[in-house]
Parts: structure tokens; sequence; C-alpha cells
């Protein structure tokens, strides 16, 4: 059949039609095929400061650890939203000032997905306001109350302090206290002259007051203190039944140390001493540690172990030396990867990058992490205090292997995790 | 109450004894040369990590103090011909010459804690630990070195200074450098010497830091203050007002600790200084 000149122009155009229609969907696929992989390659980018020097350092260290032993456990299974996660982090040197800078960098400049917090409530806080701002979540990395003045309902605590974790930090050290007989009729109240040294002297007084227990001596010491033994004679001259102790790192072993050497023997002492909680000063102080009640946030007792912690910490001990972090890693760095796995969960629950949604979903969701299970309350501490009080026993020498098993640091509360009984009144085994 | 005075001031003696020896580099670098030497917080907690690492190596602390004065004595002099040659002779502002230091100080912290790592470091020997008792009086022994060792620098300083041909054209040079130049000694030189001598005073004041507290790199500053302090009511250049001013320091901070509260100490001590230089500018022991 001899086609018209006419069918012909039409059956070649259509060709052509086809043709070029075929090569525009090839085109199209490659360069969403291209653009999908680049998707898929492109790294969902995480941003925050951590103080890597300074007083903070030797917490902001091991944090940084943790998250990044997060980073490659998200990563080895394919990513966050299927994108392999990138963490961008300056550090803040332990200052406080250095924090809207760098938020603001990361957030401007480096275009990061997500930010988390700084460690500690001094660094978290600035950053606050501006998450609030921008509308983004955010975790914070172990602070106490941080939120309380801005009641910004995008950002999340990790820290067991509960809805009021300034009476969480002491509720242990009171508790066991008023249960024994005779009760404790006294307590001396003093600490560093800090934000976490007041708060948790705030706390020590409500509960003195709660309780009726007369206060014998309240006053802070400046954190540059080098010799406490004035301190220690002061308040020894008081004869309280129970001493709140609220000390940083630096002052801690001082403290400790200024004990010893007075003799000094209240019926129950500790509760609030950062620094007892790092491999440093438990191997530093050993034996002196014998007696003290202390706030801890893990132990490494039969009562504690919650699925994933045991496989965190082998792979934390496993690099912190090399790192030159604190080798235990029982502090900060668990609570830290769980804030990470919180925020991983509620991204991988929406399923997309929507600040408020995921904030949302955090809001109403109990998630299982590696210290536990955890849901928040209105101003984005969890919604029940879980402080251990701990009691340092049968410490022998300055070893740091009989701090990683149990027996060493017994758990006296809360009643869910307690693993053994106080020994009272204080009673020392360095003579 | 007058057993927990004359404790309160037996415990501020032995503080006392500690800021004297933390104090005497600068006493030497500032009072008398004139050099703004805010770093000297950081060479003595340089100081402080060197003898922490040769402990852990099995030196004895104090030995490796000692043993440590010659090289911090020889850094000292070689950072003294740079100082010198970069702002003295050139006779540049004052001021750059302490923004010098103040990068000094940085870079030797950031140098410390990469190189340490940023936890506290405490010295565990047989000898710091436990306490004598005498008279009803608790002497820990942490605090008792720092005395001993603290008097022996000081004596050693003071006869070094007053005695020896070196140490009287130090003190000369201070007071007139034209003169000693005149008496054909080179000031330049014997300022250096004076700064090496300084850098040495930092190792074994670290030493005693080391003992008396737990260190990290960054503890240098919270002496900063303290060093300055008493360098200056001590009469700028003073070994005597250095030590009697840190023996007074010291007291001062524990009793006002003891019987008003501690967070009063630091403002009772400044106070102290600023109602003395009020009265007296060139300080205590100053001429």
């Amino acid at each position: 059949m001899k086609l018209s000149t006419f069918s012909v122009f039409v059956l070649a155009l259509a060709s052509r039609m086809r043709a070029l229609s075929r090569a525009a969907c090839i085109g199209a696929a490659l360069l969403l095929g291209v653009t999908g992989s680049a998707q898929a390659a492109d790294p969902l980018k995480v941003g925050f400061s951590m103080p890597l020097t300074g007083a903070l350092a030797s917490s902001g260290k091991a944090a940084l650890l943790a998250i990044q032993i997060w980073a490659e456990d998200v990563n080895a299974k394919g990513g966050l939203l299927k994108r392999p996660v990138q963490l961008v982090y300056y550090d803040d040197q332990s200052s406080p000032a250095a924090i809207p800078g760098i938020y603001t960098k990361l957030i401007e400049i480096d275009k990061v997905d997500f930010i988390v917090s700084s460690y500690g409530s001094g660094l978290m806080i600035p950053a606050i306001p501006l998450a609030q701002r921008r509308g983004l979540a955010l975790m914070g990395m172990v602070g106490v109350a941080a939120n309380r003045q801005f009641k910004y309902d995008g950002f999340f605590q990790i820290s067991p302090g509960g809805p009021e974790p300034e009476l969480e930090f002491s509720r242990g050290f009171f508790e066991v206290a008023m249960a024994q007989h005779p009760k404790p009729a006294s307590v001396a109240i003093v600490g560093v002259d800090l934000e976490i040294g007041q708060v948790a002297m705030g706390g020590a007084r409500e509960w003195a007051k709660r309780l009726g227990l007369k206060v014998v001596y309240d006053k802070s010491y400046p954190a540059n203190i080098v010799d406490l033994s004035p301190v220690v004679r002061a308040v020894q001259a008081t004869q309280p039944d129970l001493v709140f102790v609220a000390s940083f790192p630096s002052d801690t072993g001082n403290f400790v140390r200024s004990v010893h050497d007075l003799n000094f023997r209240p019926k129950m002492m500790g509760g609030g001493m950062i620094g007892l909680q790092y491999a440093a000063l438990k191997t530093q102080l050993g034996e002196s540690l014998n007696g003290l009640v202390n706030y801890e946030f893990y132990s490494p007792e039969p009562t504690m172990q919650v699925a994933g912690i045991g496989e965190f910490l082998s792979k934390y001990q496993g690099r912190a030396a090399k790192q030159g972090v604190d080798p235990l890693g029982f502090y900060v760095p668990p609570f830290v990867y769980a804030a990470m796995q919180v925020l991983e969960q509620g991204v991988e629950s929406v399923g997309r990058n929507d600040q408020k949604a995921i904030a949302a979903h955090i809001r109403k969701t109990e998630f299982n992490t590696v210290v536990g299970k955890i849901s928040f309350g209105p101003e984005g501490e969890w919604t029940r205090g879980r402080y251990l009080l701990t009691q340092y026993q049968n410490v022998k020498g300055n070893g740091l292997d009989q701090f990683r098993a149990a027996g060493t640091n017994v758990i006296l509360s809360p009643p869910e995790f307690k693993s053994g009984s106080v020994i009272y009144p204080y009673a020392p085994t360095v003579k | 109450m007058q057993q927990l005075l004359i404790d309160t001031m037996v415990s501020g003696i032995l503080l006392g004894s500690f800021y004297a020896a933390m104090a005497v580099g600068v006493t030497i670098a500032f009072g008398m040369l004139d050099i703004t030497n805010i770093a000297h917080p950081a060479f003595i907690v340089l100081g402080a990590f060197i003898v922490f690492w040769a402990s852990g190596a099995g030196v004895d602390p104090l030995l490796a103090g000692l043993a440590l004065m010659p090289a911090f004595y020889v850094l000292g002099r070689l950072l003294f011909r740079f100082y010198h040659a970069s702002f003295e002779r050139r006779g540049t502002d004052a001021m750059l010459g302490l923004a010098f230091f103040f990068g000094l100080m940085f870079v030797t912290e950031i140098s410390l804690a990469l190189a340490f790592g940023v936890d506290l470091r405490a010295l565990q020997t047989d000898y710091t630990q436990g306490v004598m008792r005498v008279a009803g009086l608790v002497l820990p022994y942490r605090m008792l070195i720092p005395l001993g060792i603290s008097l022996a620098l000081f004596a050693s300083l003071i006869v070094f200074f007053q005695r020896t041909f070196v140490g009287r054209a130090i003190v000369a040079g201070s007071q007139n450098a034209l003169a000693l130049r005149l008496m054909g000694i080179d000031p330049v030189r014997t300022r250096e010497i004076a700064f090496g001598l300084s850098a040495a005073t930092a190792a074994i004041a670290g030493t005693l830091l080391l003992i008396v507290q737990p260190v990290e790199a960054t503890t240098g500053r919270e002496f900063i203050g303290r060093v300055f302090a008493i360098c200056v009511l001590g009469g700028l250049g003073s070994m005597t007002g250095t030590f009697v001013i840190g023996l007074v320091l010291g007291v001062v901070e524990h009793i006002v600790s003891t019987y008003w509260g501690p967070s009063w100490a630091p403002a009772a001590a400044f106070g102290i200084l600023l109602v003395t230089l009020a009265i007296r500018p060139s300080g205590v022991f100053g001429r």
C-alpha cells in the first residue's frame, strides 16, 4: 500500500515524537536517578558544640565520643532517613559566651539539619532561645532545669532529673538518711559557687525544710579555692549529723582529702559531689572513698542492666583510652548516646526533616534507650526522676578494674535499682 | 574557739607558703624586670605535668622537679632573648609584650590539653598522704612539704640576690640599668639570667602545685590574680616581701573562710591589697 505523503509525514512525526518521548523519559529517569542518588548520598548533618578544652573538657570529650559511636552505629544500619549522618561540631572551650556564635554558624552557614546542645546547663542554656526562635528541636545533653525560664516545647533534656531536677539531685541522699534509726536531726549544706552547686544546695535546703532537719551550716566556697580545710573545719565545728556536699571535680578531691586529714566523721556525707563519677578521681582517691554516698547516673550493679548498655560501654571503653577520655564512661556517655537515640527514633518515626513534627512526636512518646525507657514532661525534663544514690564500699587500693565491676559503688536508691544496704554511720576505712 | 583560731592560722601559713612559691617567679619577672609575664602560672602547670609524667615513670616527684629546674632555666633564657629582640629592643609598647605573654599562656594551655588530655592529674606518693599531729594541730604532709620547699627556695634566692655578684647585678639593674652598664655589666644579660631564674622557679612551684591539688591544663588561670597581687603587695621585687605577704594572704583567706564564709575569702584578700596600696603604693616591703 502506498502511503500518502501526509501519512508518511504523520508517521515520521509520530516516530520522531516517540523517539523524543523515549529520550525525554530516559533523560528524566537519568536525571531523577542522578538526583535521587545524590539525595541518598547527601549526608544528614547534625550540628553541635562541645567543650573539648576548658573546665568541662573531660565530660565534653567523653560526650563527643558517645555521639561519634552513635553516628557510626546509625550509618552501619543504613543512615538516618536513608542518608548517612555527618557530625558538624566545634569546641566551645567550656565558655557559654561562645555558644550563640557557634550555633548561629551551624544553622546559617553550615546549614545543619539538626542540632543538639553542648554538655551541661551552662553551655546548654544559651542555645535554647536560638533554637526557639528558629523552631528547631533541641536535645539537651545532661543539664539541670535549663528550660525553666524559656519553657520551650521543642527542648528535651537527657538527664534523669525529672520534673523537679533541683530536688531530685538530693532526694536519694535525704530519703536514705531519714530511713535510719535514730533519724538524723541536723544537716550541713556546703557547695561550690557555681550554677550546678547552687542548684544542688537549693534542693538540699528545700529537703531539709520539708523533713524538719536543722541546717547548722549553709555556705558556699569559691570555685578556685585551693585548700578546703578551713571549710571542713568550720563544718566540723557545727557537729552536723549529715553533710550534703555539692562540689565540682577540681574541689571534690580536696574536700575528701581534707575530711580525712581532719578525721571528720558525720553520720552520712556526700550527695552532690561531681567528679566522683569519673575514673580519674575514683582511682586518685581509692580507699578514701569508702563510706561516702553520692549521686550517680549509672553503676555497673546487676540491678542496672538494660538492653544495649553493655554493648555501648564495650565500644566506648575500647576507644576511651586512645582518645584520652574517661575510661569508665558511666556518667555522661550513656546518656548522650541515649539522647541521640531519641533524636534518631523521632526522626525515623516522622519520616522527614520536620522539626515541629519531630518535637511533637518526642513529646508524646516513650523511647527505649541504652539507659532504659525515657519519656518527657512539659519543660522537656523526664516525666520521672531517676538519680541514683550510691555508696562506695569495699574499695581497695587505687586500681581501676574494681570500679568496672559490681560491688564497689552499691546502689541505695531508688528502690527499683537498690543493690545493697547503706553502711551508716559513715565508716571510712582510711585512718 | 582558741584551738580553732590556732588551727586556722597554722593552716593559713601552710597555704601561704605555697602561694609564695607560686608568686616568686612573678616577683623576679615583673617586680625586678618589669616584664608582665602573665604566662608564669601556665609555666607552673607545664612543670606540674612534666613532673606528673616523670612520677608515672617511677621518678620521685621532688627529684623530678629539681632536675627540671635547669631545663626551665634554659627555656626561660631563650624566651627572654626572643622577647627582648622582638619587643624591648624595638622599644614597643609594653601592652604588646603583655599580649605576647597572653598568647604564650593560651598556647601552653592548649598544648598541655592536647598532649596530656583534659582529665585532672594528681600525685599519689606515700609521703604526701596522711597528717602530722603536733600539739593538737593537724598538719597534712601535702601542705607541710610546700612549706619546707618554699622556705628553702626563698632562703636560696635571698642569699643569691644579696650575696652573689650576679644576684646583686640583677637587683642593681632593676634599679638603674644605665648605672649598671656604666659599671661594665651588660644589663640585658643580667635580665636574661633573671628571667631564666624566674622560669626555673616555675619547675619547683609546679611540683608543689601537683602535691597540693589535682591539676589540669587551665589550672594556672586560678592563680594569676593571686600571684600578681602578692608580687605587688610584697613590694615589687622583694623576696622577703613576697614570702611574708604570701603567708598573710593564706592566713587571711583561711580566717575569713572559717569565721565569715569561704565566698568572702578572695574579696577580703584583695581588699587588703587595695587598702595597702592606697596607703603605701610601693607595697609593704617596697622601697
